[in-house]
């Protein structure tokens, strides 16, 4: 099963109706099954679609009414809880946050969509990855709120600037996007990953938080923020727009000059 | 078939089962299963606020929180869980700064408070500003911040188990909660989980409807479990229609952005809400708001090519409001709509956003089998409890503010319950057979329908005949078409025969739930000949407080897909509120 297997349309039946304005577009998709198969392998999909539809639609209409053992997570479709990371034409990205029509090809040219599971994590079934890793570099980094010393009664006080300070990376949503497409962690899965320094940047520069060394020394140890070489390949596969890679160098300069 | 033994179970692992399991975590040996992983559910969508009286920017106080809420839900509230909602709204907000949420801030350092839709000072005179934000992401900050404290406090989760049934064992007092049974996606097998208490925290089923700001998991799994029991459903027939949602998608704009000073408008430009709520006017609750929107669609002032939505004018905020505090809905348009809302109005239409209604509960969460008794060890919270905080209508922020509240009381009184308890109650014989059998009979040959055509009709027929306005006749429809796709449903073909992450399977199972939860819901519709909140009926447009000022409870009579509902009705709670006439 090493070569590219071509999927008949309608193995599931009739097809819904084609909506005015379609076009068709070939969807080819990294398939693997570890139940039934040896090695990945590639199906092509011939499907219509509307140039507003996003890449999950596609997908959607794929499991539905041809493939219905095609395997993938997700669950809001508007970009916001992060489950539907996939490596979309070689970058990674939402599939709900993909328009089509920004994919389609120039003029009459036929357009094709190539769509893999992110890279790093360990493919538990077509688009479907194991994210336990992921979430274990995560929780590594004591992503929560460190006090010491006695609660005030009231909220704590912080000034729209000490505020401002972290706003960019309380925009995560976990979704791995910037952790798999970063080369150091394809090579080496031992590192935190973009998305675990993030997450410890959230709370190393909230004002209100007490553990900013604990977590800098984490952050310092051999699979910190050190393996970080600035491919800005995180920045640029952030759906939520996060500004990943000057959050890990301002991680690394807290470290540099021990002070936030 | 793998078993396990613990104090107390939660089932869902949105804000509710999280602020449960923050609690009963710290006092009982506790497991949360969610067929999610724990960040994904669709609290994190929620975008505008919170609400509690901190009177941080002007002066407020938690009596008149209730009273809007009572009012903002057609007086079918429980006016003593609205009482304590409003009342713990202050410490629930403050406990989540506690636990590191990163509110917006006034000038002072303060969290930051802005308008919301029928939030008012002292008992409707104007617009308050009640709702605590983070931007226009308060459910994604409330969402992170919560599993972050489950994470310090090392919480138990079991990711991607997808619970398909309670343990009910009978005893001489009637039945009593002793488990779970889930079925694991990463392997296909059946987990049967024994508890001291269970708590279901699994949100609503708004993909009974085409156009809906809900997640395509949120599919009433919870509600379904309970009525499959034979354990009553409240309310169902009270659906929120959320006013803005991104027209023909369906995706969420926020109400914050008509608490900034945004503004409704039909095709010629009127503010149109200035004649339905002359007072309060974009800020209406939001069932007024999107019954105006429906009827300028329906009286020809709908905008664009087909006159079938209207504008949302964010314009006149300038793009620094709209980038710092509602950045999130300006990149929906931008991304969706392809609609710059800082310098062109953006097309809306109701959307399907939140069952008032669900598994009947008090207000410790402890969940009812009947008006009087509950069933020890079971509890509920969240949107797929009724307390009922929210009556015909739900204000809003006050999901976000149900979540933490009644979470965290479902949460103590499940794990005190759990440590007043010595011993587990026994198991029922064989508690995993029913779901054996389910799992074996869906994976079985037995008919050629397709999960997603019968969905598909499933939600136009709702859209078509069960949505904002409805009348017999639509409703009538509606429950026909229900139990002819109920029918169908019987032959439907899961392709995907695999153990392995078979979400084939689960789409199936989930398709069941969705269309006993729509016949529900159209059957109380038929019932209730008023209009009340969330529910308008063309041919009974007035308030009958003389017959229906009570709630629904909705029972399921006999066993399979397509056994009868019973109804009954439970007495509204009533503490020093009187019935008026809602005016805004």
């Amino acid at each position: 099963m090493t070569a590219t297997a071509e999927t008949t349309a309608g193995s599931r039946g009739s097809q819904p109706p084609v909506p005015d304005g379609a076009v068709t577009v070939t969807v080819k998709i990294r398939r693997f099954n570890p139940e039934i198969d040896d090695e990945p392998r590639w199906d092509s999909f011939d499907i219509p679609a509307l140039p507003s539809d996003r890449v999950l639609n596609l997908l959607h209409h794929i499991k539905w009414y041809v493939d219905g053992t095609l395997t993938f997570r997700r669950s809001c479709a508007h970009g916001i809880c992060g489950s539907d990371a996939m490596r979309i034409n070689g970058v990674n990205r939402l599939a709900c946050k993909v328009l089509l029509k920004d994919l389609l090809e120039k003029g009459d040219k036929h357009t094709t969509i190539t769509i893999e599971p992110i890279k790093g994590l360990p493919v538990n079934k077509d688009l479907l990855v194991n994210m336990e890793p992921f979430f274990e570099a995560f929780r590594a980094v004591k992503p929560y709120l460190v006090t010491y010393g006695n609660e005030p009664t009231r909220e704590r006080i912080q000034s729209a600037a000490d505020r401002e300070r972290f706003d960019d990376t309380t925009k995560c949503i976990l979704c791995a996007c910037c952790t798999t497409s970063c080369p150091v962690y394809w090579a080496e899965g031992s590192y935190f990953g973009p998305a675990a320094i993030v997450n410890a940047h959230r709370f190393i520069f909230d004002s209100r938080d007490e553990g900013a060394e604990e977590r800098l020394d984490i952050l310092n140890d051999i699979d910190g923020v050190w393996r970080c070489r600035t491919t800005f390949n995180c920045t640029d596969a952030c759906p939520r727009g996060i500004q990943v890679t000057k959050a890990i160098q301002e991680v690394k300069r807290a470290l540099l000059f021990k002070r936030v | 078939m793998q078993f396990h033994k613990y104090d107390v179970v939660i089932i869902g692992a949105g804000g509710a089962g999280m602020r449960a399991a923050i609690e009963s975590g710290q006092r009982a040996r506790t497991a949360v299963l969610t067929k999610l992983y724990p960040t994904r559910s669709h609290t994190g969508a929620a975008q505008g606020g919170m609400c509690a009286a901190l009177a941080n920017v002007e002066e407020d106080n938690w009596e008149w929180h209730t009273f809007d809420t009572i009012k903002g839900g057609d007086y079918l509230v429980d006016q003593d869980a609205a009482e304590i909602m409003a009342k713990e709204a202050i410490d629930a907000v403050l406990d989540l700064e506690k636990m590191g949420l990163p509110f917006n801030r006034t000038p002072e350092g303060k969290i930051d408070q802005r308008r919301f839709g029928g939030h008012t000072r002292n008992h409707g005179e104007a617009a308050v500003r009640r709702a605590c934000y983070a931007a226009d992401r308060t459910g994604h900050m409330i969402l992170q911040t919560l599993y972050q404290n489950c994470v310090k406090h090392g919480i138990e989760f079991f990711n991607e188990f997808y619970v398909l049934d309670i343990c009910l064992t009978e005893t001489e007092n009637g039945p009593v909660c002793t488990g779970a049974v889930a079925y694991e996606l990463a392997t296909g097998e059946i987990h049967v989980f024994q508890a001291k208490s269970v708590v279901f925290a699994t949100g609503g089923f708004g993909k009974v409807f085409k156009t809906t700001s809900n997640a395509h998991t949120l599919t009433g799994d919870g509600m379904g479990i309970v009525f499959r029991k034979g354990l009553p459903l409240e309310d169902m027939e009270f659906y929120q229609f959320h006013p803005t949602g991104l027209a023909g998608l369906g995706i969420l704009l926020t109400e914050g952005a008509r608490g900034e000073g945004a503004i409704l408008r039909n095709a010629s430009g009127e503010r149109f809400m200035e004649r339905y709520a002359p007072t309060i006017k974009d800020l209406a609750p939001r069932d007024i708001v999107a019954r105006s929107m429906a009827l300028e669609v329906l009286e020809g002032r709908g905008a664009g090519p087909n006159k079938d939505y209207v504008l949302l004018d964010c314009t006149h905020l300038g793009a620094e409001v709209l980038e710092t505090k509602l950045p999130d809905i300006t990149e929906f348009a931008r991304t969706y709509l392809a609609v710059d809302p800082v310098v062109e109005p953006v097309p809306v239409y109701p959307t399907a956003h939140y069952a008032m209604g669900g598994i009947p509960t008090n207000i410790h969460g402890e969940v009812l089998r009947d008006n009087d008794n509950v069933v020890p060890g079971l509890y509920a919270a969240g949107e797929c409890a009724c307390v009922s905080v929210h009556g015909a209508n739900r204000l809003g922020t006050n999901s976000l503010l149900d979540i933490n509240v009644f979470g965290r009381r479902a949460g103590i009184a499940a794990a005190e319950y759990a440590l007043s308890r010595e011993s587990h109650v026994d198991l029922p014989e064989n508690p995993a057979a029913s779901v054996e059998a389910q799992v074996a009979l869906a994976l079985s040959e037995h008919g050629q329908e397709r999960v997603a055509d019968i969905r598909t009709e499933l939600q136009a027929t709702m859209d078509a005949n069960a949505s904002v306005y409805r009348t017999e006749d639509t409703l009538k429809q509606a429950l026909h078409d229900v139990q002819a796709l109920k029918e169908r449903y019987a032959h439907i073909q899961v392709q995907d025969k695999g153990k392995r992450f078979n979400t084939d399977l689960l789409e199936a199972v989930e398709l069941g739930f969705l269309l006993e939860l729509a016949e529900v819901l159209v059957h109380g519709a038929l019932a209730r000949k008023e209009s009340r909140g969330g529910h308008a009926r063309e041919d009974y447009p007035n308030r009958d407080d003389t017959n229906f000022m009570r709630h629904s409870m909705f029972y399921k009579q006999g066993d399979g897909l397509a056994a009868d509902i019973r109804m009954d009705y439970k007495p509204v709670t009533f503490t020093r509120y009187k019935p008026m006439e809602r005016k805004y």
